[in-house]
């Protein structure tokens, strides 16, 4: 058993958590976190704010502020109704400044929505954009000419599929079929990113590329265009082909989550945060002046004393609520859930249900700090935070906010949190 | 697309250009069978049962004529499909609370039946099956045995086609001109390409299943279908060598019958209104994995990979829980209603499914005055190509053993590779119906694993714009069907790692691809 000691525990590895390990980190506060691989791995690097707002009419915002204006207006429920716009800002540019560091840019609309290409064809809003794919939403509101690249044996990415499907209003978007040099059998865009360390691999495949590109200006690959040095790899890719070159996410496993990864990996370790990698919280006893933690999996077991506590375990996927026939239980420290009574509510027959599935608005209620409340509506611990999807009230998949709800929450919990630990000194 | 029109507006000559001529052929002594088929085979309870190849235990008890039939055409299968049939064997076992006399009472009704059984200590019942219960008293092994019945009616059909049949899928039976007690043309919808045609029958086969009682209808005869719904659940991992029974009366949740890789619990037996209303719910899957769990406690822990209901025709006798409706088949010559050249043949069970085909076949060919015999209580069913990869565990054999490393693999779940999409894909020309991706799920295991298509859905659709199968947007529209048909199972069993996965879905399908933005409204 090893024992530790920390300022704040953050309990869960996805967006939210990985915000709230780095702004307390930040902070100057000493930070352990704990948890498995999750939503970071599945991340595809778009930054969502809101994208639709009001799900149940399906509108896609082109203004997420003026969405999430009327969003807090709307439902005092919201975790957007506890946060202002400088909150969800302030913690936006924290985050994307610390992986622009790491090598992983980003790029915006000025205060808009980007509309970028899927790899089904559809097209899909967001706040900020990795820079290796931001250049698709100029590529796709010009209908630019184009040349969609894919490639023998990287499933789930077909040109032809984007071409069909948006081809219909952008005319000049063109597709074609290559190999991979130096690959062959199945790819995967964790392989293919490797390969292209090499800049006479980056040759090699605009060798390639070139024969089919025609008039086009801009090329569109899969995301695969590099790891932490994907700048770097666009930017050369972008002197050989002579157009701008963007890319398109892909099916999981995706680049970006190996990127984003190895950004926190790297960055978080730089500021001093220790990560119990692959560990889960087993046990967790609340006393008046902090925490005691068990975290444990394969091999070491933890103990750790922490003063408080981010709760980041996601919703169903991160485990952080478990669904059970008749019920939902929150998974570290049995916090109420809030879910219709029936579990015959929980969901639609739908799947693709304009309204979304009510499974996917419960989780923990929380006050102003996103403090976790008991039943009787008094927070569970004065210094028990929670961030991201394991707060109810919000539907981040319909509404297309889940990076900026798990870092806009983090950002106020740490605050608050800070502030706490600060005048307890 | 033509537009639609009743035929009988159209002028003759239009007419005739669509026109079938069954029965009239060259060679005059061979005859054209056409199979209608009103969505696509297996959609029905065909697809949706058991897959268990009864010995007859369960039908000792209560209805010893049911039993024989089972154990009589279960030896026959197994000689003759041996493809499509595991010879699992198969126990039946009762646990503290459950009936003794009826426990006591079942080595002898099995004798009564010439049905094999074979007592064994509780002790060594689970040894041999070590999930079953501690509390297991009494254990007894018979002969069932696991069929595929997607293989079963893939392999029939194509045997049929060898045999100069042919078949027709997405074509629903619209209306029947009958004149002077015989019916003289079938009006038919072909839905794959939206238009109508006829077909000019010298005899016409009602096999309809659950809706066996709306064609009747539409001849103006009657056959008493009570529509009985099935639950059933699929596990992730196969929790028995042996189909596993509990030695009770006939009851909800009772029989866990493996297949392959997996295991499936059922069944419930429901009345419902209407032969559409085929899908199961989460009661009915908690109930029995409550009750099974009895048997089996894993059974309440366990991953279950999604849920499905069939539903069963039984023919109406009077009484009134359907469980005692009797499970035979009925075959009715509805000459006695006025029409000449219709029978009927619906009810019973899998199991005895080739003896009812041979009974209406013998009643098809009285009534058409020949007099050749039925040749399927001898003649074995050839395996077809169409029907191979319906098989578990097929597909990673031929992947490990043939393609190697220069193939994809678009399912993970069931190791289905980019070579046996292509194999079906090239297969299914006609059978395509109004979505290809749907007519590749009936055919293979894809989207039948823990991912339920969240992965492979996308990744073949994909595939299929590569291959030139799909164009324009119409691939969105089948990935949204079929994920939609997946999410019926589903449903009913969201808890624990299924709702995990389904949140995972859900965030790549609607939070990155936006796919419920998609549709009419664009």
């Amino acid at each position: 058993m090893i024992e530790l000691k920390c300022d704040v525990m953050v309990i869960g590895a996805g967006h939210a958590g990985m915000a709230a390990a780095l702004f307390a980190a930040q902070r100057g506060l000493s930070v352990v976190q704990a948890g498995t691989t999750g939503g970071i791995d599945f991340g595809s690097g778009f930054i969502d704010v809101l994208g639709v707002h009001p799900v149940a009419e399906k509108r896609e915002l082109d203004e997420p502020w003026q969405g999430v204006a009327s969003l807090r207006a709307e439902s005092s429920e919201h975790p957007y109704a506890r946060l202002n716009r400088d909150d969800i800002t302030d913690g936006i540019n924290a985050f994307t400044d610390f992986l622009t560091a790491q090598g992983l840019a980003f790029q915006g609309n000025e205060g808009r929505n980007l509309r970028l290409p899927t790899p089904a064809g559809t097209t899909k809003r967001t706040y900020l954009a990795p820079a290796t794919m931001a250049p698709g939403a100029t590529a796709l509101r010009e209908k630019a000419p184009c040349l969609i690249v894919s490639f023998d044996g990287l499933k789930g990415f077909s040109g032809r599929q984007l071409t069909e499907t948006l081809g219909k209003n952008w005319p000049a978007l063109r597709s074609a079929i290559i190999t991979f040099p130096g690959l062959d059998g199945e790819l995967y865009p964790e392989h293919m990113a490797n390969a292209l360390a090499d800049p006479a691999r980056r040759k090699a495949l605009a060798e390639t590329v070139r024969p089919h590109l025609g008039d086009a200006r801009y090329a569109g690959f899969p995301a695969m265009l590099g790891v932490l040095d994907c700048a770097e790899v666009t930017r050369h890719m972008e002197e050989l082909l002579g157009v701008t070159v963007f890319e398109i996410p892909t099916l999981p496993p995706p680049i970006m989550g190996v990127r984003l990864r190895a950004a926190f990996d790297r960055g978080l370790h730089g500021l001093g945060v220790r990560t119990l990698s692959q560990k889960t919280v087993m046990t967790a006893r609340p006393s008046p002046d902090g925490f005691r933690f068990r975290a444990g999996g394969a091999r070491e077991e933890y103990a750790i004393s922490a003063r408080a506590a981010v709760l980041a375990t996601g919703r169903f996927f991160g485990k952080g609520i478990r669904q059970q026939t008749h019920d939902m239980r929150e998974t570290v420290f049995d916090l109420p859930v809030a879910r219709p009574a029936d579990p015959d509510d929980w969901y639609d027959d739908v799947f693709f249900s304009q309204n979304g599935h009510p499974a996917d608005r419960c989780g923990v209620l929380f006050d102003d700090d996103f403090r976790p409340l008991n039943d009787d509506g008094t927070p569970f611990h004065h210094r028990l935070h929670a961030a991201g999807a394991i707060l109810s009230g919000h539907d981040w998949i319909r509404e297309k906010s889940g990076t900026g709800l798990a870092v806009g929450t983090a950002w106020k919990a740490v605050n608050t949190l800070a502030k706490s630990l600060g005048e307890a000194g | 697309m033509e537009r639609k029109t009743h035929a009988s507006e159209r002028p003759d000559h239009r007419r005739r250009r669509h026109r079938h001529r069954a029965g009239k052929r060259s060679r005059p002594t061979r005859r054209l069978l056409l199979l209608l088929e009103k969505r696509d085979l297996n959609a029905g309870a065909s697809g949706a049962n058991h897959g268990l190849l009864h010995s007859g235990g369960r039908y000792v008890s209560g209805d010893a004529e049911a039993a024989i039939e089972c154990r009589e055409e279960g030896d026959i299968l197994k000689r003759l499909a041996p493809q499509c049939i595991e010879e699992t064997a198969g126990l039946f076992v009762a646990v503290d609370g459950d009936d003794e006399t009826f426990a006591a009472d079942f080595p002898g009704n099995c004798k009564r039946c010439g049905i094999p059984c074979k007592e064994l200590d509780p002790a060594r019942a689970r040894e041999l099956e070590p999930y079953l219960s501690e509390r297991t008293f009494a254990a007894y092994e018979v002969q069932d045995g696991s069929i595929d019945p997607f293989m079963l009616a893939l392999d029939n059909v194509a045997h049929a086609v060898s045999l100069g049949a042919k078949t027709m899928r997405n074509a629903r039976v619209r209306s029947f001109d009958i004149e002077k007690g015989r019916i003289r043309r079938v009006h038919v919808t072909d839905e794959t390409e939206n238009r109508e045609f006829i077909v000019e029958p010298e005899l016409v086969v009602n096999a309809a299943g659950a809706w066996a009682g709306e064609i009747a209808t539409m001849a103006g005869a009657q056959v008493g279908v009570i529509c009985s719904k099935g639950t059933l659940l699929v596990t992730q991992d196969r929790l028995s060598t042996r189909v596993i029974n509990r030695l009770r009366k006939p009851s909800d949740g009772d029989i866990l019958v493996p297949g392959g890789t997996v295991s499936v619990l059922g069944t419930t037996s429901v009345r419902v209104p209407s032969p559409e209303d085929a899908t199961p719910t989460r009661e009915e899957c908690v109930r029995q994995v409550e009750d099974a769990a009895k048997m089996m406690p894993v059974l309440a822990s366990t991953r279950y990979i999604r849920a499905y209901a069939g539903i069963r025709p039984l023919i109406s006798l009077g009484g009134s829980d359907d469980r005692n409706v009797s499970r035979g088949f009925s075959l009715v010559n509805h000459d006695h209603e006025g029409i000449d050249n219709f029978i009927t043949i619906s009810g019973g069970k899998l199991t005895t499914y080739r003896l009812m085909a041979e009974k209406a076949a013998d009643l098809v060919c009285e009534k058409l005055g020949e007099n050749t015999p039925c040749r399927t209580r001898e003649e074995p069913l050839p395996a077809s190509v169409s029907g191979r990869w319906t098989e578990p565990g097929l597909a990673p054999r031929n992947f490990a053993a043939e393609t190697g490393r220069t193939d994809v693999m678009l399912c993970e779940c069931e190791l289905i590779s980019r070579s046996v999409i292509e194999e079906i894909t090239r297969n299914l020309e006609n059978m395509r119906g109004r979505s290809a991706l749907n007519a590749i799920g009936m055919r293979s295991r894809m989207g039948k694993g823990p991912c339920q298509g969240a992965f492979c859905g996308p990744r073949v659709t994909s595939y299929l714009y590569d291959r030139e199968v799909l164009s324009g947007t119409r691939g969105i529209e089948e990935l949204k069907s079929f994920i939609q048909r997946r999410w019926k199972g589903q449903k009913p069993i969201m808890w624990g790692r299924t709702a995990e996965q389904v949140e995972l879905q859900e965030a790549l399908h609607c939070a990155l691809l936006e796919l419920e933005l998609t549709g009419e409204d664009e």
